[in-house]
């Protein structure tokens, strides 16, 4: 009985599927708001990457609803994973020298590669979200290289709830200032393809990058300290 | 001359799937499924899509395999 309603229920979403899916001009493009973005996005917002003005500008709302789902699968997994944590400490064997040497050396590298993708993320491809994962990937590096090294948890808290109170902080302002919708850009946008340009957009990618690279990095943090 | 060696690279991704499924020893596994994401942002970049490619190698390839070799170590590392 179950099964031949399950075929049924299969049969109907295909069905559905198939009539909507065939209505649907495959490989042209009906909309004309792509068309506008690439057209006067540099002007419009100042940023050299028109995936970042979209991005962070036309769609910033889409953003905040970005981090806040990131912060929240954050927070849940902390707090799944912190209830009944085993003070005790296992015998680790320690890294070898060339293991440990190569971590140390790596890891401000792979740090400072990262900030530079949230930084420049209004000019060149990446932005926060890339840059950020950039910089919880160094940490991962020394979690699983040189064991016993651990970032603060109320340093990372700190730098994670700075990075979402400057983006409401700065959309808000921009509700303020603009007057018009939030997160306006209201700085001036400067010269294009300069690294001082573009308003507002530099700010939130920092404070995203910021923000997501902790955010990954304690959700990793929490995942290895729990096996232990 | 592009066409040639996109497709090289979807064979060899593939590949690393095909292999990822069929490894008893579940760290390699692990090692291909990390290599399937590294060719699809090498992909990525073929398309045209920098930004995409750079989110599949930092998150695909670096986090979730170490959230992988996480897991393996609180369980078992070879397959029945």
């Amino acid at each position: 009985m179950r099964s031949i309603i399950s075929i049924f229920l299969l049969v109907v979403i295909a069905w559905g599927m198939i009539t909507v899916l065939q209505e649907i001009p495959f490989g042209s493009s009906e909309t004309r708001v792509g068309q506008r973005y690439i057209d006067q996005g540099r002007e419009e917002t100042g940023a050299a990457n028109i995936v970042t003005s979209v991005v962070l500008n036309y769609r910033g709302f889409d953003t905040l609803g970005e981090i806040t789902v990131l912060f929240v699968a954050a927070i849940g997994l902390g707090a799944v994973l912190s209830t009944n944590r085993k003070k005790k400490k296992r015998e680790i064997e320690s890294a070898s020298l060339v293991l440990y040497t190569g971590c140390r050396f790596l890891f401000p590298l792979i740090l400072l590669f990262g900030a530079y993708i949230f930084i420049h993320g209004h000019l060149t491809p990446g932005g926060g979200f890339q840059g950020g994962a950039i910089v919880a990937s160094a940490f991962v590096l020394v979690y699983l290289g040189c064991r016993g090294r651990r970032i603060s948890e109320t340093g990372s808290k700190a730098v994670e709830s700075l990075g979402g109170l400057i983006f409401i902080g700065i959309g808000l302002a921009g509700l303020a200032v603009g007057g018009r919708y939030f997160l306006s850009n209201f700085l001036p946008k400067g010269e294009l393809n300069t690294l001082f340009s573009a308003g507002v957009i530099p700010i939130l990618y920092i404070a995203i990058g910021f923000k997501v690279g902790s955010e990954l990095a304690g959700v990793i943090d929490h995942l290895i300290e729990d096996s232990e | 001359m592009m066409i040639i060696v996109v497709s090289l690279f979807v064979l060899l991704m593939l590949v690393a799937a095909v292999a990822a499924l069929i490894f008893k020893d579940l760290m390699s596994a692990v090692i291909a499924a990390c290599m399937v994401s590294l060719i699809a942002s090498i992909l990525f970049y073929f398309l045209q899509a920098p930004d995409v490619a750079m989110a599949e190698a930092s998150i695909g390839a670096a986090l979730i395999t170490a959230v992988f070799i996480v897991a393996i170590r609180r369980t078992e590392r070879f397959e029945e």
